[in-house]
């Protein structure tokens, strides 16, 4: 099995410019080895589509802040599925009301980190679901 | 501040100490191998009068009220009057705004604050495609004066003074407010407040900027020269260090990125052909309070005193009021946790403390539920019940600078102003504040990183996320915008279309277009267009056409 590093899209969807916790994970994902990508800010879901397919990420990392996640967060995973591409993983982040989380896992979304949750915990999450579909992939060719 | 034989016996008697300190900590060693402040000060294990042996009372404390103000601005400070309770609210429409206003008057508060919706802040109405998701959530909705109107429905705005956190479309928020006034029958000479206008740290750290760093620029200076001629009593800018901070810069950092975009917008007016004394001062100044609680005072007076320096000697300003840094403070959104909620009524009261202690002019305290969404009313409430605590039951504004002359405090101020000058100075020679945004950046990104890092290893504790961890009651009553706010503001906005003068829209927007493209002062034009009701984003797509838009730097 090759040791591809895991290529990974770090994404600010909508209007928000709180940045601060996308630049922290992003580096902290750089300085676990993997390719990290980071949008900056002001992304349509499309452009965040378009950017993980250019850049060939098997992850899309989405943080937001200003409460439009219902709106930008399945928008991006439904850009990916219509473009064939379902097997990249998706994982969100932010302030997310508890309540919206079951509803955005349904969308798609693999997880979602709260406020507090350490780089560590994500890095670990992105890690083992990379594999599994690796697995996956390898166990159909 | 002390005779030098005193200093001498000083420190023979300290020499004495340190051995017995010594005996001490290897028989028991201390908690931490050592000890720093969040800007990564070292902190000693006791302050004395060797630690501030140069500090000249007269040259570098003086009196509260005079040159160079590290004391504060005031002769007696909040024994005359305590500063103003401003607590920032604005979420859905302008209608739900204006009902939390009402509200929080009634409770007390002194000031009006508000906060606007994302597309407001970038200049889009409500009914545009990147405003979808995001109508009336992190405040509230403003596509017309009609819906400023509403907002201040039932407000005398001649007795309220009203902030407004709006940065790259303040001039055109402000001429409606100026508009408003005037329906209400008060004139712009009556009017109290103050737009944040602060777009270099839009640049910087908060994202919401939409034209290039020069127009913008210009923007800035036609409410410099407008205000001073016509809104005297307006506070032009609020150069802000918040949101620096709460991307994640020290408190050193904080102090000297806002210090330096100070200088820039100082430097821009002067360029523009104004007189120094004309503007600075009605300019003023937005920090944050953390959680290192004396570093967090020393802060505040240590900007004071600097910016006091910058503005006579730098920039040879004669009007003391130039000289004089009045600031508001938001207690630290970024230490709150969504973790044990409740704890963050004890961190935001510290905070506001430490705002007070440092001097501030108003004041906003978080709620304690803002880590998992905007404040409900009863958490608001009680934020704002903390500063009336600190104000009426604690006594520490019973007295000006209570800490002023603490050996700690005062060699902790003298610390941070230099290693803030240290900043500035590499500001300067890169070319000053709107072409150092990039640095600035690098650095503030570093520090976040630091920070995030330092509570992983367990270095930094935080209650609640590394240590005293344990199961919790989530708050309920959480609040949770109306999804329908969106089409409520957009059926609005089409029937206004539809009601008003569109030829008279077209002119106004016209005129303003070719005066954009010359040097002519925007803010009269401003004032005609929100009158006949062009909508922001229409006045914000005019000025797209003349000035471009900024495209930022990717600085990861």
């Amino acid at each position: 099995m090759s040791e591809r590093p895991i290529r990974v899209l770090i994404a600010k969807p909508g209007l928000d410019g709180h940045d601060r916790g996308a630049k922290v994970i992003a580096q902290a994902l750089r300085d676990a080895g993997m390719e990290v990508i980071y949008t900056g800010l002001r992304q349509t879901p499309e452009q965040i589509v378009e950017a993980a397919l250019q850049e060939d990420v098997q992850v899309v990392g989405l943080s937001i802040l200003s409460g439009a996640h219902m709106h930008l967060f399945p928008a991006v995973v439904e850009g990916l599925r219509a473009q064939g591409a379902d097997d990249i993983l998706v994982v969100g982040g932010g302030i997310i009301p508890d309540e919206d989380i079951p509803l955005l896992k349904e969308a798609g979304i693999a997880e979602i980190f709260g406020p507090g949750t350490p780089t560590t915990e994500i890095i670990r999450f992105i890690r083992e679901e990379v594999a599994k579909r690796t697995q996956k992939e390898e166990g159909k060719q | 501040m002390f005779e030098k034989e005193k200093l001498e016996s000083i420190r023979a008697s300290a020499k004495e100490y340190r051995e017995r300190l010594e005996a001490q900590v290897k028989k028991r060693p201390e908690r931490q191998a050592g000890f720093v402040t969040d800007s990564g000060i070292e902190i000693k294990t006791l302050y004395t009068p060797e630690d501030i042996a140069d500090l000249d009372y007269e040259r570098d404390l003086g009196f509260p009220g005079s040159y160079p103000f590290t004391r504060g601005v005031q002769p007696n400070m909040y024994r005359g009057r305590l500063w103003t309770m401003r607590q920032y609210a604005g979420f859905g429409t302008a209608e739900e705004t204006n009902a939390r206003f009402r509200y929080l008057l009634e409770q007390g508060q002194t000031g009006l604050s508000v906060a606007f919706d994302l597309p407001t802040q970038i200049g889009y109405d409500s009914d545009h495609p990147l405003a979808r998701g995001e109508v009336g959530k992190v405040g509230v909705a403003i596509d017309s004066l009609e819906d400023m109107e509403t907002l201040f429905e039932g407000i005398p705005l001649d007795k309220v003074s009203t902030s407004m956190t709006i940065n790259s479309p303040a001039a055109i928020l402000l001429a409606m407010y100026i508009a408003v006034a005037e329906k209400q029958g008060v004139t712009p000479d009556k009017l109290n407040g103050t737009i944040q206008n602060d777009i270099l740290k839009e640049y910087i750290a908060r994202g919401t900027y939409i034209f290039p760093p020069g127009p913008s620029m210009r923007l800035i200076t036609d409410v410099f020269a407008y205000c001073s001629k016509n809104v005297p009593n307006w506070n032009t800018i609020s150069i802000s260090g918040y949101h620096i901070r709460e991307a994640g810069s020290t408190a050193v950092q904080e102090v000297a990125f806002t210090l330096a975009d100070g200088i820039a917008y100082v430097q821009a007016a002067i360029d523009a052909g104004l007189n120094v004394d004309d503007f600075a001062p009605r300019l003023s100044f937005f920090f944050n309070a953390h959680l290192n609680f004396f570093e967090e005072i020393a802060k505040f007076r240590a900007a004071r005193r600097l910016w006091a320096k910058i503005m006579k000697e730098r920039f040879g300003a004669k009007n003391p009021r130039s000289w004089m840094l009045r600031f508001h403070t938001q207690t630290a959104g970024c230490s709150l946790t969504a973790q044990q909620p409740m704890v963050n009524i004890m961190r935001t009261a510290f905070e506001a403390l430490s705002a007070v202690l440092g001097g501030t002019q108003s004041l906003h305290t978080n709620s304690y539920d803002e880590a998992l969404a905007l404040p409900s009313d009863e958490s608001v409430l009680i934020a704002l019940r903390t500063q009336q605590v600190i104000g009426y039951e604690i006594g520490v504004g019973d007295t000006v600078d209570p800490l002023g002359g603490s050996y700690y405090i005062e060699s902790l101020t003298n610390e941070i102003e230099e290693k803030a000058m240290a900043y500035i100075k590499k500001i300067d020679e890169l070319g000053g504040a709107p072409e150092a945004i990039e640095f600035m950046q690098k650095e503030i990104k570093d520090s976040a990183y630091r920070y995030q890092m330092d509570i992983e290893s367990g270095k930094k504790v935080v209650i609640g996320i590394n240590k005293f961890q344990m199961e919790y009651e989530k708050p309920k009553n959480l609040l949770k915008v109306d999804p329908a706010v969106a089409e409520r503001q957009t059926a609005k906005l089409q029937a206004l279309k539809a009601r008003r003068d569109n030829q008279k829209v077209k002119q106004v927007l016209n005129n303003l277009r070719e005066a954009a493209s010359t040097k002519e002062n925007l803010m009269p034009l401003f004032i005609d267009a929100v009158k006949a009701y062009a909508t922001l984003g229409e006045i914000c797509d005019t000025l797209r056409e003349v000035f471009g838009e900024y495209r930022q730097q990717i600085v990861f």
